[in-house]
């Protein structure tokens, strides 16, 4: 069973190579009783949507 | 269109490009963190957006397509310096202050209750806050200068990991520890600084 540092490693991870399938299963298990990590997880997904948009000029196109 | 763009030209005076300039400045200075070199790429990337003007289809904004040419500068930069900035640096660089993440969880790898990350409140709406940038780039700037600089490239330059390693000379897992550290160092700041308000998890 992964423990909670383990598992944001792994959703920092995800960002950066594919997981193996037992990664994946593991982190699904974890996933589905800890809120905490879940939370964490959409919070990496978000990190990312906010670079992409960061890098595009942060604004939408022509947006002040 | 952007005001800028006149016809099929582009109106290299309009205040709407001094504006451009100014967010890539403030990109490039964030990525590169030397005033003189962000000027030297900004300056680049827009001399080169003048001669390939033409290039420009207009298939994106304006504004996305010059961060596209900075990107690109930048990117060729750090390739040719990183040799230089030293990848013995960012190894003997695996405590670099300010980023001891192991104290949010006990000794089993679980959170400590005060430290079990919250859940926050509609954070795709922040994204179209000027506010939420401002914390945004604080935050970016708070994190150690070696760990920005690997996060830097993997997210605005879009390298991938391989490629981050063979530049900086460090090894692939290295490389994944350090965007998990300044991942974590920049989620607790925006949680701290912006989302602090949001319902904390059971």
């Amino acid at each position: 069973m992964l423990s909670c540092k383990d598992v944001t490693r792994l959703c920092s991870e995800e960002q950066d190579r594919p997981l193996t399938l037992s990664e994946r299963l593991n982190l699904r298990m974890h996933l589905a009783i800890c809120k905490a990590c879940t939370n964490f997880r959409q919070q990496m997904v978000f990190l990312r949507a906010a670079t992409r948009r960061y890098r595009e000029g942060r604004k939408e196109p022509d947006g002040e | 269109m952007s005001t800028a763009e006149v016809g099929n030209g582009i109106d290299w005076n309009d205040p709407s490009i001094a504006k451009i300039r100014r967010d890539m400045l403030r990109f490039a200075q964030l990525q590169l963190r030397d005033a003189g070199a962000a000027e030297d790429m900004v300056q680049e990337a827009l001399f080169s957006a003048m001669k390939y003007e033409s290039s420009f289809a207009g298939r994106s904004a304006l504004k996305t397509w010059m961060f596209s040419i900075l990107r690109n500068k930048i990117v060729d930069h750090i390739r040719k310096s990183s040799r230089e900035i030293a990848g013995s640096d960012l190894v003997s660089g695996n405590a670099e202050d300010g980023d001891d993440f192991d104290a949010l969880f006990n000794e089993r790898g679980h959170w400590n209750p005060e430290d079990k990350p919250p859940t926050w409140a509609d954070p795709e709406a922040s994204l179209s806050q000027q506010q939420f940038w401002e914390v945004f780039d604080a935050c970016l700037e708070k994190l150690p200068p070696k760990t920005s600089r690997v996060f830097m490239m993997r997210e605005f330059l879009d390298l991938d990991t391989d490629e981050i390693c063979s530049e900086l000379g460090i090894s692939t897992s290295n490389c994944w520890v350090i965007l998990h550290r300044a991942r974590s160092g920049l989620r607790m700041c925006l949680d701290s600084n912006w989302f602090a308000n949001g319902e904390a998890a059971c």
